[in-house]
This record gives structure tokens, C-alpha cells and sequence, in this order.
């Protein structure tokens, strides 16, 4: 490397945004969001949502009542938190570990069950008709969200595009193809990286030798922060500054949420075999909703009905969605071909016929 | 001799080839702690060390270009991808790269990869689990490409694809990585690549298919047998290069040939091996070929996927069909 004799051209720093400790004591000066109770419990009441959902997920593919399901476990402030940030005609394009941001942005839990349970009306939502629906193969949908951004830039509208990918995801070259073209771009998009240290098996160290996954947007040419991914408040504060540069006409930016997948990658994975009990249980100690409570009981009076209410409440939501998702009837075969073109070419009208014949 | 699922063929086959080669080395996206997502690297890294069994970031298109590099370095490489539908980004490197490292070179550097990917439907798998696209793969001039059926087979030819020396896409199928058990015998034998099996012998029709689908076929010829259909079965096993001969020699003696795959049927490899009947053998065909294949649309999800999928059915009732034709 060159020696101190040369000159230094650059100098980058990156900070670490948190509001709230483990135990919800504020950590500094909290934004306004966290003053405004009816704003935190809101967050707060989604976070249980999801989380009561994502159970209820994992025991009806256990009971062989739905398909290979993304556990969310722990993600909920970051899921949350981001898509809090936005405004319905932004344009969200999420991962498959990001219910949270579904569930905020309008979409049905009897939808994402039906996603999973292995039909494809489930992306047919009752959420923003613009959202991208969930991207399955890694960072393949970053560009999309340049693209999406690229058009917001070529009709002049005020709209950001929120890409949502795990630290698995900061190592396709997809993710970063996506990340230059913004930088050079300046385009209204804000990158939210779902640090959970694990890409199934695979620890964050495997991954990246990067002190951050934040600086990796240095080399894009625009700002990453790292915040506190347990910490809804930090989620939300940082990704909705980033949203509105954007909007304003700043460029992208990377929010890197650090948070811990307390569940296995999804029901077909045991992480068991790849990372300790002792690991998962100390991270239980960080995880976001019983942080937002404390806060909650400490600094805004959230009483013990108010709590009992709300997780009755997010039960029963959860038990209707079950009940209409396990009502659905199968769709008949042959609607395999009604979104395939926009008109089903004539030459495969027999084959569509055909399905149904067996 | 143990019996065997193909999954630990596979893994058989794999812990053989580092036995006694060191310059195999096995990777991917969680291969090495975790032993893959369907355990066929299960125990290698514990057993061959972290530096010839490693987890690679999570980056499909790292993994394929990195077996072209230590292919050209002389090493073995055998790169697994989690799903065929996660294989698409190293298209680039095995249509410019992989396929064409000898040739562009005249045989100054070589390429002798592996890339193993998992194959098919009918396990009720998630969005883009369940992919059937051999017949791209096939398309690229330098790759073989290889769909075992059997775990005995799936030994036999992984080491075949892993000795050989250019470059070769490994496809197992997942629907039968658990559902079959084989004797299968270490004995490091390996079978031959771009050879195609005769699974069972009959007069009346010649039934072609490959990897999961060839049990369903052989099913067929039992309620075909009943009918008094005797069925000749060919495992293609390779697709390629395959073994024209073997199908030749088969719809020549029967006069009918029902073709069976997974994959959607427009430019399936279907209508390749129709084409080469066609071309070689027109005036044996006492009936047109028929193609029994999964349909023109995308695969759909768990709910609808065995309705998209070739089933006994199906194959029987074409079967028929082409055995009652003139």
C-alpha cells in the first residue's frame, strides 16, 4: 500500500444509529415518532401481529396444513420499521422473510398463508398493487428497485422505492449492480439490508470480510448507516430520512438493520446443526417487541389490560385469516395458463383444456 | 452392501472422489457445517477438512466461476447450487466460460467442473424450488449434462461427471432423492456418461424419459403389460451428449416412441429426441411420436403442481394411443 508520503483522497465514516436498550431505556434523545404514543403502540401492535402470525405459520406447516414457510422470528422491527417509513404509493419490494412489511403495507395474513401454502393468488394481495411480491432467488429484485426508481426519476414523481434483502443478499453481484446504477443515478431508492448474521447456515463472517455491510455503499457513492435492527424506533427513523432524501431528490441510501434470526431459516431447516442453543438464547435478550413493551410500560403508561387486549386481539385476527385460508378451495388446474400472456396464445388452448382432463 | 437413497448415493459417491483424488474440492452454499439443505455434503467437511469442503458466500454465479478457475488450475471441482431455479446466474459462465474454456484455447486450458444442482418438482417445494430447464442446459455446445434416475446410478455417474475431463451439469432429481433405496456398493466403479439405459425390454413401444420421471414411466408399463402392451423403457440418463444409437436401435425394433418429461414441452429435449426419430428412423414408425411433458406454462405452486406434472395416467393413456394408431 501506498506509504504516508502520498496523499489521502478519501475519507469515509459510518455510524450505528440506536434509540432504545434491550430493556427500552432510551439510550439519547428519542426522534418525535417515539413521543407520539398512539404512533409507537401502532408499531408495537403490528410487531405483535406478525410475530403471532409467523407462530401460528410454523404450526400449521408443522401439522402439514401449509408448505415450507420463512420463519420472521425477530425480524419485526426491521420488517416494521422500514415499511412504516413509506408512504402507501411508495413502492415496497420485499424478500420472503419480510411479513412484517406486508402486513403494514395492507396485505391479508390469510394471503401470505396462501402464498405459502402453494397457491399463487396469495400475490394477488389486498396490498399496494404497485408492490413487487416477495423475491425468492437472493437480491435478484435489487435491480428491480433501481428500475422502479428509474422510473419515479423519468416522470418526475415524488415516490421512493424500499428494497428489503438479507446479508446473504450483499454478496450477489445483483445487489450490487443494483447499488452503482443508483449511486450513479442518484435515484430514489433506499436499500434496507436485513443483517440477521445468518444466510441459513452460513454466519456473517462467511459472508463478508466488510466491517459493514453499511461502508459497501461508500463504494456505490452514497451514505450507509447501520442501526439498530431491534430497535423499531432506529428502523424507522433512519430508513424514513433515507425516504424522504430520496424523495427530495438526494439519491439512495443503505440502512443496515443489524438484527438475529432467532428462528431457523425456514420449517425444511434445523438450525441446530449449525449454530448454538447458548448463541440463540443471548439473542433472545436483544430481540425487538419486549424492547418496544418496556418502553411502552416505562414511558407512555401501557398498562397490563391494554397488553392483554391487544394480544387477544392479534390472536383472533390471526385465528379468521387461518379459518379463511383453510376454507380456500384449490383453484382449477387449467387457471395454471390464465396469467401466463396477457391473451393465451390459441396454440396453447389445447393444453390448457388438457389439464383438466386428468 | 447398504441400501443406499440417492441423496446418500450422492454423498457416497462425492466422499469417494475426495478419497481418491486430492484435487477434488466440494462447495457451495451450505455445504460444509450444515451438509447441504438436502444433506448431500452430509459429514465431508468433517471428514475431508474445511479447505476441500467449504461454504461459499451466497453467490451463484462465485460458485460457478470459481470451478471454472480452479478447473483451468487443475484442481476437481464439484460446486453445488441449492436449486436449479437459484442456477441461472451462472448461465454466463457456462455458456461463455465453462463449455468453451477448451476450445477458445485449443486445448491449452480445460475445465473439469462439476455442477451439481437438484431437479425438478413434486415435493411441494416453495416458488422457483421446482424448476425442470435441463433442456437449456443441454442446449450449450461443451456441457454434459446428466439426470440420474436411480441411486445406484447416481454413484456410478457422479463420479463419471467428476473423473471426466471437461465440463459437466450433475441434475438430481429431488422427488426421488429420498422416496428409492439401491444396493449400492462403494466399489468406485463409475458407469458411463453418454450412454442410455434400457430399463426394461419390450416389443411394442419404445417409452424414453429420464431422472424422477422414469419411475412413473415404469409404472406405466405395468398397467400397460396388463393390456398386453409390452413397453421397452430407456433411461436417457444423459442428455449430452445422449446416446442416439440406444434410441435408434430401440424405436427401430418397437415402431412407436412415447417421449416422457417434466419440463414444459415447447423446446423440451423432448422434440430434440423427436427430431432425431424424425430425421434417422421416419420409416420404422408405425405411429407419431407422442410427448407426455409437463405443460407450456410456469410450474405452478404446490397446490397445482401435480396437476402440471406427467402422471402414470398420462403416460399409459398415450401409450395407448400411439400403440392403437393405424
Amino acid at each position: 500500500m501506498a506509504d504516508r508520503n502520498f496523499p489521502v483522497i478519501a475519507r469515509f465514516e459510518v455510524r450505528r444509529r440506536a434509540y432504545l436498550a434491550p430493556d427500552g431505556s432510551p439510550l439519547t434523545e428519542l426522534p418525535s415518532l417515539a413521543r407520539n404514543r398512539e404512533r409507537v403502540v401502532s408499531l408495537y401492535r403490528m410487531m405483535v401481529l406478525a410475530r403471532t402470525f409467523d407462530m401460528k405459520a410454523v404450526s400449521l406447516q408443522r401439522t402439514g396444513r401449509l408448505g415450507t414457510y420463512a420463519v420472521s422470528l425477530g425480524q419485526e422491527a426491521v420488517t416494521i420499521g422500514a415499511a412504516s417509513a413509506m408512504r402507501t404509493e411508495d413502492v415496497l419490494l420485499p424478500s420472503y422473510r419480510d411479513n412484517g412489511a406486508l402486513l403494514w403495507r395492507g396485505v391479508k395474513m390469510e394471503e401470505i398463508l396462501l402464498f405459502w401454502g402453494g397457491d399463487e393468488r396469495g400475490n394477488h394481495w389486498s396490498g399496494p398493487a404497485h408492490d413487487f411480491p416477495p423475491s425468492i432467488p437472493v437480491g435478484s429484485h435489487a435491480p428491480h428497485a433501481a428500475g422502479v426508481a428509474s422510473a419515479f426519476k423519468y416522470r418526475k414523481e415524488p415516490l421512493v422505492a424500499v428494497c428489503l434483502f438479507g446479508d446473504g443478499a450483499t454478496s450477489k453481484g445483483d445487489v450490487w449492480e443494483a447499488m452503482n446504477f443508483s449511486g450513479v443515478q442518484k435515484l430514489p431508492v433506499v436499500f434496507v439490508v436485513n443483517n440477521n448474521q445468518w444466510a441459513i447456515s452460513v454466519p456473517l463472517q462467511l459472508q463478508t470480510a466488510s466491517e459493514t455491510i453499511a461502508q459497501k455503499a461508500i463504494a456505490a457513492g452514497f451514505a450507509g448507516e447501520q442501526v439498530d435492527g431491534n430497535d423499531v424506533i432506529a428502523v424507522h427513523a433512519a430508513v424514513a430520512e433515507a425516504v424522504e432524501y430520496a424523495r427530495k431528490g438526494g439519491g439512495p441510501r443503505l440502512i443496515e438493520a443489524v438484527t438475529y434470526r432467532l428462528g431457523d431459516h425456514t420449517t425444511a431447516d434445523d438450525a441446530s446443526r449449525y449454530r448454538s442453543p447458548d448463541e440463540v438464547k443471548q439473542r433472545w435478550k436483544e430481540e425487538p417487541i419486549s424492547r418496544v413493551r418496556h418502553y411502552l410500560v416505562a414511558q407512555m403508561h401501557w398498562s397490563k389490560s391494554e397488553e392483554e387486549v391487544l394480544l387477544k386481539d392479534c390472536e383472533r385476527q390471526v385465528d379468521q385469516a387461518v379459518e379463511v385460508y383453510l376454507a380456500s378451495e384449490p383453484r382449477p388446474a387449467q387457471t395454471m395458463f390464465d396469467h401466463l400472456y396477457a391473451t393465451l396464445p390459441s396454440v396453447y388452448a389445447a393444453q390448457r383444456q388438457e389439464t383438466s382432463e386428468w | 452392501m447398504p441400501e443406499l437413497t440417492l441423496v446418500d448415493a450422492v454423498n457416497l459417491a462425492l466422499a469417494r472422489a475426495l478419497e481418491e483424488d486430492p484435487n477434488v474440492v466440494v462447495f457451495g452454499e451450505d455445504v460444509g457445517v450444515n451438509g447441504g439443505v438436502f444433506r448431500a455434503t452430509n459429514g465431508l467437511q468433517q471428514r475431508f477438512g474445511s479447505e476441500r469442503v467449504f461454504d461459499t458466500p451466497l453467490s451463484e454465479l462465485l460458485i460457478s466461476g470459481l470451478c471454472v478457475g480452479m478447473a483451468a488450475q487443475g484442481l476437481r471441482p464439484v460446486g453445488e447450487i441449492q436449486f436449479l431455479g437459484f442456477l441461472y446466474p451462472c448461465i454466463d459462465q457456462l455458456v461463455n466460460h465453462a463449455s468453451r474454456l477448451r476450445n477458445r484455447t485449443q486445448g491449452r486450458l480445460t475445465c473439469p467442473m462439476v455442477l451439481r444442482a437438484p431437479h425438478g418438482a413434486g415435493i411441494r417445494a416453495p416458488e422457483h424450488h421446482s424448476e425442470a430447464t435441463e433442456a437449456m442446459l443441454a442446449h450449450i455446445p461443451g456441457l454434459r449434462v446428466v439426470i440420474p434416475s436411480s441411486p445406484e446410478r447416481a454413484y456410478g455417474l457422479l463420479l463419471s461427471a467428476i473423473r471426466d475431463p471437461d465440463p459437466v451439469v450433475f441434475l438430481e432429481p429431488t422427488r426421488i432423492y429420498r422416496s428409492a433405496k439401491d444396493l449400492v456398493d462403494d466399489t468406485g466403479e463409475a458407469l458411463p456418461m453418454d450412454v442410455a439405459f434400457v430399463e426394461r425390454e419390450g416389443r411394442d413401444i419404445t417409452l424414453i424419459s429420464w431422472g424422477a420421471m422414469l419411475k412413473d414411466t415404469l409404472q406405466a408399463t405395468e398397467e400397460l403389460s396388463r393390456s398386453g402392451i409390452e413397453a421397452e423403457v430407456i433411461d436417457l440418463a444423459t442428455l449430452k451428449p445422449y446416446d442416439e444409437q440406444t434410441v435408434l436401435g430401440s424405436v427401430a425394433k418397437t415402431g412407436r416412441c412415447v417421449i416422457v418429461h417434466e419440463a414444459a414441452r415447447t423446446g423440451g429435449f423432448g422434440a430434440e429426441i423427436a427430431a432425431l426419430i424424425a430425421e434417422r428412423a421416419l420409416l420404422s414408425l408405425l405411429a407419431p411420436i407422442t410427448r407426455v411433458t409437463g405443460y407450456d406454462t410456469i410450474i405452478p405452486l404446490p397446490r397445482l403442481e401435480r396437476s402440471y406434472m406427467p402422471s402414470v395416467p398420462r403416460i399409459v393413456a398415450a401409450a395407448r394411443k400411439t400403440c392403437e394408431f393405424g
